[in-house]
């Protein structure tokens, strides 16, 4: 059944114009810096970007690049002209995709500024080194790698030392690039900034712990450019209050993100970015929302390692304990975790051919949460940017099957 | 008649050839003869003087290339080949005789083999040795030589034994033999591509990982002056015949690049099309052998040491063009006039770097080659043609 215009309307999250406004004049400005005597630094998703901000340098993602490459369909393209590179195909798309834009300035903006530093923390994968490389010579300026030990079975006393040394060598590489002294004072505001953005973002993915939901994990996809881009600004922390006083509301008025929530689903792996609304769509018709995802709430998975009072200090671990960077159980452990406190019905894991750290291991991790929590998990094969990996009729066609399955245990239950 | 020499220097050859055809089988007879432990490695950054000095046998892992069946319940197809063929080897029981694991942190695709492995193999010790990533600072070396004193101890207490320096230095000893003695195979072969066949080559660059190391050292020590008498042998009768041979036109002189390479057919294919490997930059050929240990430092220091100096693998960092310069370099040294690059599919660290090696080799005037691999050749006819096609083009 066709929905009211007017519930539709209600159901709309209204700070996304807001979030649309921070984001252009922040691509403006990163844009115009040349002309304003900005320094811009291109760094990745995971890397520790607060000194950036402390420093007034201008962050730059490269990632953040690849989601908007992908949400407007220009992946395949961009990928294509990759590979006519020589890049294989089987590479990371948001790195194929991200080389193919420099040398033309291509893609949706017309390309990213140019970079004076490269910032690279390993934290996420191996990918992220090789593709700084290929940027760090295309551009030809100085790369800064930190770099970060997985940890397999726990972070070793060496490896602390290791990675805490090199925040002192991040320092220095920012006050040599930049020319100025580092600003100590300035960090531990910064700071506390990044950690409070952190926990309004918790906040926000936590209201959908409540039934309904009032936000899903696509809302959340969208919604996590701050937390990644601008995180230790106020200007992050104000929206993210607003965005939550939104999701607020919407708990105390009963608006679901999806009109009538029956099953709950939790996400794994990064979204397929040129389909969040046809999924989105996809599950809703089939009364089902994604509540919670593996990928958004890793930016504030770190919380539990941070100090407040010794940001810098304690800046090392929460970069080398993030999601992606531990070993398969225990991931596995967070994801038991999270479907506990969303209270979720079932687990859909994206498989997703450009993230081979983030892929591999998803069917262990759904072994053991069939085993250790009964629940069912789909798996579908695809990839966040490049469109030629997406298969629309087999997806469609699990999904429908997965939710009977859902639908079967619900009545058994019943 | 054949001189002594060269049938000894066949009969070892051939002994590696026969090795190779069955690796778990020799490995699962020395154990059983030797009593000692045998440790699973991946790649040329496990730390085998450190293994070796603890008493138990360092066993390079590469997966058998049978079919992939069990290993498909753990890992996707977009997976690399190499990591897909080791899990199945290890769930097929074809690796029960392994005591441990040793997994040095390199690739993506390893980091995970390395927890499922540790998720779904029981009865197996299991190591992780989480190398640093970039090579070039005082805080990674540092932390290299930290964590190489870590798995000292903590392989120490898997064996049940206490490494001691002097057991290091012996190690260091038996491993830096192996390299001299393939550096110096590898030397003769640059210079007189006709005197080793390729597939040789590979065959005893390859039993150095599987064999038992004090015998393979004295196998690699005897072969390399075997052939450096067999050498010397041919320049004089080739001085004395000048002019009187019939001249066979001299093959063109090849390097190969890459990951790991296990396809020993290759090197014929390309001798048969003309060409000749006179040197490498392979996980399996010069980069697991590049570079001594110092005997007279801290052995663990003196390990890392070498590490930190050796020829970078892809999945670790020392500057940006560490690895283009050392290729052209390469191809400078060995007068080579083409590079093949033979890559297997799926290998992220490899695949990033090829398009700059490439375009560093063509700056400097070098031809390339690239070779996509999946886990098997691609049909013979087919790379047959592309080979002689490349040879043919070459200067
Ligand atoms: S998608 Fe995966 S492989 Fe690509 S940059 Fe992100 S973490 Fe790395
Ligand atoms: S480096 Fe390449 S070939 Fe080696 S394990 Fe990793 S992906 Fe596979």
């Amino acid at each position: 059944m066709a929905e009211k215009d007017e519930a539709k309307e209600k159901r709309k999250i209204k700070t996304v114009a807001k979030m649309k406004e921070i984001m252009t004049a922040y691509y403006i400005d990163a844009k115009t810096a040349v002309q304003t005597g900005k320094k811009v630094a291109w760094i990745t998703s995971g890397g520790p970007v607060e000194p950036l901000i402390a420093m007034d340098v201008i962050p730059v993602y490269p990632e953040n690049h690849g989601a908007m490459v992908g949400a407007s369909k220009m992946g395949a393209d961009l990928c294509e002209k990759a590979e006519a590179m020589g890049y294989s195909s089987d590479l990371c798309s948001y790195a194929r995709a991200d080389i193919a834009c420099a040398p033309v300035n291509g893609g949706p903006i017309g390309g990213l500024p140019r970079p004076d530093m490269l910032v690279c923390c390993n934290n996420i994968c191996g990918t992220v080194l090789k593709w700084y490389e290929v940027q760090a010579r295309f551009f030809k300026v100085p790369l800064f790698i930190l770099d970060t030990p997985v940890c397999h079975t726990g972070y070793s006393e060496e490896a602390k030392r290791y990675v805490k040394g090199q925040i002192g060598e991040y320092i220095a590489f920012l006050e040599k690039v930049c020319g100025k002294r580092f600003d100590y004072d300035r960090i531990k505001e910064v700071g506390k900034l990044s950690v409070q953005g952190q926990r309004l973002w918790q906040e926000i993915l936590d209201t959908a712990m409540n039934r309904p939901a009032p936000i899903s994990a696509f809302d959340a996809f969208f919604h996590l450019a701050l937390i990644v881009t601008l995180r230790g600004t106020g200007q992050t922390v104000d929206y993210y209050k607003m965005l939550l006083a939104e999701m607020q509301e919407r708990v105390a008025e009963g608006i679901g993100a999806v009109p009538s929530e029956k099953y709950r689903l939790l996400w794994d792996n990064l979204p397929v970015w040129y389909r969040t609304k046809w999924l989105s769509e996809k599950f809703a018709s089939h009364d089902a929302c994604l509540v919670a995802d593996t990928y958004t709430s890793a930016w504030c998975g770190a919380l539990r390692y941070v100090d407040e009072n010794d940001f810098l200090g304690s800046m090392a671990e929460c970069h080398a304990r993030i999601y992606l960077n531990i070993g398969v159980d225990e991931m596995a452990m967070q994801v038991m975790e999270m479907a506990d406190k969303y209270d979720v019905d079932g687990i859909v894991m994206h498989s997703n051919r450009s993230c081979k750290p983030y892929s591999f291991g998803q069917y262990d991790i759904q072994r053991i949460i069939r085993e250790q929590k009964g629940l069912p998990t789909l798996m579908i094969e695809a990839d966040m940017v490049d469109e030629r990996s997406f298969s629309e009729g087999q997806i469609e066609t699990r999904i429908d099957a997965f939710i009977e399955v859902l639908k079967g245990k619900n009545q058994a239950m019943g | 008649m054949i001189p002594y020499e060269e049938t000894k220097l066949m009969k070892q050859i051939e002994e590696c050839h026969q090795i190779l055809k069955d690796p778990n089988g020799y490995v699962k007879r020395f154990k059983a003869e030797s009593g000692r432990k045998v440790v699973g490695t991946f790649c040329s950054y496990a730390p085998e003087e450190i293994i070796l000095a603890a008493g138990a046998h360092p066993f390079r892992l590469f997966g058998s290339g049978e079919k992939i069946r069990l290993a498909e319940a753990h890992l996707q197809s977009y997976c690399c080949s190499l990591v897909r063929g080791a899990l199945e080897d290890v769930l097929d029981g074809r690796l029960a005789f392994l005591d441990g694991v040793v997994f040095p942190h390199t690739c993506d695709s390893i980091q995970r083999l390395s927890d499922i492995w540790r998720l779904n193999v029981p009865d197996c010790f299991h190591l992780d040795v989480v190398l640093p990533v970039k090579l070039d600072t005082d805080g990674a070396r540092q932390y290299m030589i930290d964590l190489l004193k870590r798995f000292r101890v903590e392989l120490g207490e898997k064996l049940g034994v206490r490494i001691s320096d002097d057991d290091l230095r012996d190690a260091i000893r038996i491993g830096n033999r192996i390299r001299a003695a393939l550096m110096r195979i590898y030397h003769l072969k640059g210079e007189r591509p006709e005197i080793l066949d390729g597939s040789d080559l590979y065959a005893l660059t390859r039993a150095a990982m599987i064999m038992d190391r004090t015998m393979v050292a004295s196998l690699l020590e005897e072969v390399a002056e075997e052939l450096e008498k067999k050498s010397a042998g041919q320049s004089v009768a080739g001085s004395a015949q000048k002019g009187t041979a019939i001249s066979v036109p001299a093959p063109k002189r090849i390097v190969l690049s890459g990951g790991v390479c296990n396809q020993p057919d290759i090197y014929t294919i390309i001798e048969e099309a003309g060409g000749a490997v006179v040197g490498d930059d392979l996980c399996t050929g010069s980069r697991y052998f590049s570079g001594l240990i110092d005997e007279n430092t801290d052995p663990v220091t003196a390990i890392a040491d070498r590490y930190l100096a050796r020829v970078v693998c892809p999945a670790k960092h020392r500057g940006l063009t560490d690895r283009a310069d050392h290729l052209v370099r390469l191809t400078r040294e060995k007068q080579a006039q083409g590079v093949i690059f033979f890559l297997l599919k799926f290998c992220d660290p490899h695949a990033f770097d090829y398009p700059y090696l490439n375009e560093a080799l063509d700056r400097a005037g070098v031809p390339t080659m690239l070779l996509e691999v999946e886990d098997r050749l691609p049909a013979d006819g087919q790379l047959r043609t592309r080979f002689e096609a490349f040879v043919e083009m070459i200067q």
